[in-house]
């Protein structure tokens, strides 16, 4: 099926689809430049002033300033591009799998055990 | 005819080039992990293959969402890697193979596989990763690479049976090349897992194992797969499968399991490894 006529929606999952992909190509783009020391140095000095250069929205901005990814995905945020954000904060992947969830670090880190283990 | 020999499957997130980094290959939680590759790189290192032809997709380090390739081929002599936002230690240049790339694009092209064909092209960690577990200490110089991009980042996405026909495709290509190189396939990133929303990590053992099994003795199998099917069963980012698919579609003999390994979690992922013997169809 394709993805015109398949339109489903997965539980606690945003795709990264045309919908997401325009609303957050400037909070994407941001993003995209933290793959660069220059970028990072920028946005570290004026987080705010930074959001504004790509033309973030206010929710975008306030869910960058907050370190919400929840909402950051929701406003169209790649994954891809905010594992760059992420990196910045010195965040690796089961800080954001706690962050998201909801759970401590080391409550999800047990999850995902439990998960590898097929339980 | 070059000659393709067999392939390889591998995961390729960055925590494992921050393990090999750190030389925690040998702690508990590594250890089932980096046991799955000794027979893959003694194999590797035994039939020393001229070529790998490397699937992989990038995570926003040569291409960003304002032109993103649904395929794309490296046709250089050589390819960088480069910072992708998270102080991985960048690693040595990768040695390209120009003159076959460019055969395959051509080949795809008419075939009806309108790649974007890239003469300058950074490679993240999906496609170096794969290279630092297979040779250690980043001692792949010898080997000649050739870079296949699929786009794992923004749907519309292209299907797991459109990647099993690009396999096809770039077999054909291969065995239409007229020179007596040896060349060996990976299928890279993966398995199940998703790092993104209220959903992270998912990882699905059993679907896992499963698509490891088909990979193997019928992976037209794994076309009745959607993306989103893929996705609902896996997780957000198990549409990597879709790498390890294509590569099987390059392996149009007979192809024989060598080594298998699987562990999860590695990160937040499922690691499968598969190693996989090929002779040429007649
Ligand atoms: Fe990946």
């Amino acid at each position: 099926m394709s993805y015109i006529d398949d339109q489903r929606e997965v539980e606690g999952t945003v795709l990264f689809d045309h919908r997401m992909a325009k609303k957050g190509y400037g909070l994407n783009k941001m993003c995209f430049s933290f793959n660069g020391q220059v970028g990072r140095d920028e946005f570290s000095q004026d987080e705010a002033a930074y959001c504004d250069k790509f033309g973030l929205s206010e929710v975008q901005k306030k869910a960058i300033l907050d370190k919400d990814i929840l909402t950051l995905l929701k406003e169209g945020g790649s994954i891809y591009y905010l594992a760059k954000f992420a990196g910045l904060l010195k965040l690796n992947m089961q800080d954001i799998g706690a962050l998201q969830t909801g759970m401590s670090v080391d409550e999800f880190k047990a999850m995902l055990v439990k998960n590898g283990q097929g339980k | 005819m070059a000659n393709i020999i067999g392939a390889v499957t591998t995961s390729h997130i960055p925590a494992i080039a921050n393990a090999m980094a750190n030389k925690l290959e040998e702690t508990p939680y590594w250890k089932p992990f980096f046991d799955g590759y000794p027979p893959v790189r003694e194999w590797l290192n035994e039939k020393k293959p001229d070529v790998i032809v490397l699937f992989y997709n990038d995570h926003g380090l040569e291409f960003f969402i304002d032109k993103k390739p649904t395929f794309s081929i490296g046709v250089a002599d050589e390819y960088h890697n480069a910072d992708e936002g998270w102080g991985i230690a960048t690693i040595p240049p990768v040695t390209g193979e120009s003159e076959l790339s460019w055969h395959i694009a051509n080949s795809l092209v008419h075939d009806g596989f309108d790649m974007t064909i890239c003469q300058e092209m950074k490679v993240d960690h999906g496609l170096t990763v794969p290279l630092s577990l297979m040779w250690p200490g980043n001692d792949y110089g010898h080997v000649k690479v050739i870079p296949v991009c699929i786009n794992c980042e923004q749907h519309p996405m292209p299907q797991p049976r459109r990647c099993l026909e690009l396999g096809k495709a770039i077999g054909r290509a291969i065995e239409s090349f007229d020179s007596d190189m040896k060349v060996a396939v990976f299928g890279t990133g993966g398995l199940s897992h998703q790092l993104d929303g209220e959903r992270a990590g998912i990882i699905n053992r059993e679907f896992d194992l499963e698509c490891m099994d088909n990979l193997v003795s019928d992976p037209e199998a794994l076309t009745k797969f959607s993306n989103l099917d893929l996705i609902e069963i896996g997780g957000a980012q198990a549409v990597e499968l879709n790498m390890w698919i294509a590569m099987r579609g390059v392996l149009r003999g007979k192809v024989t399991e060598l080594h298998r390994n699987y562990h999860a979690p590695i990160s937040n992922t499922g690691s499968g490894v598969l190693l996989l013997d090929h002779e040429m169809p007649d």
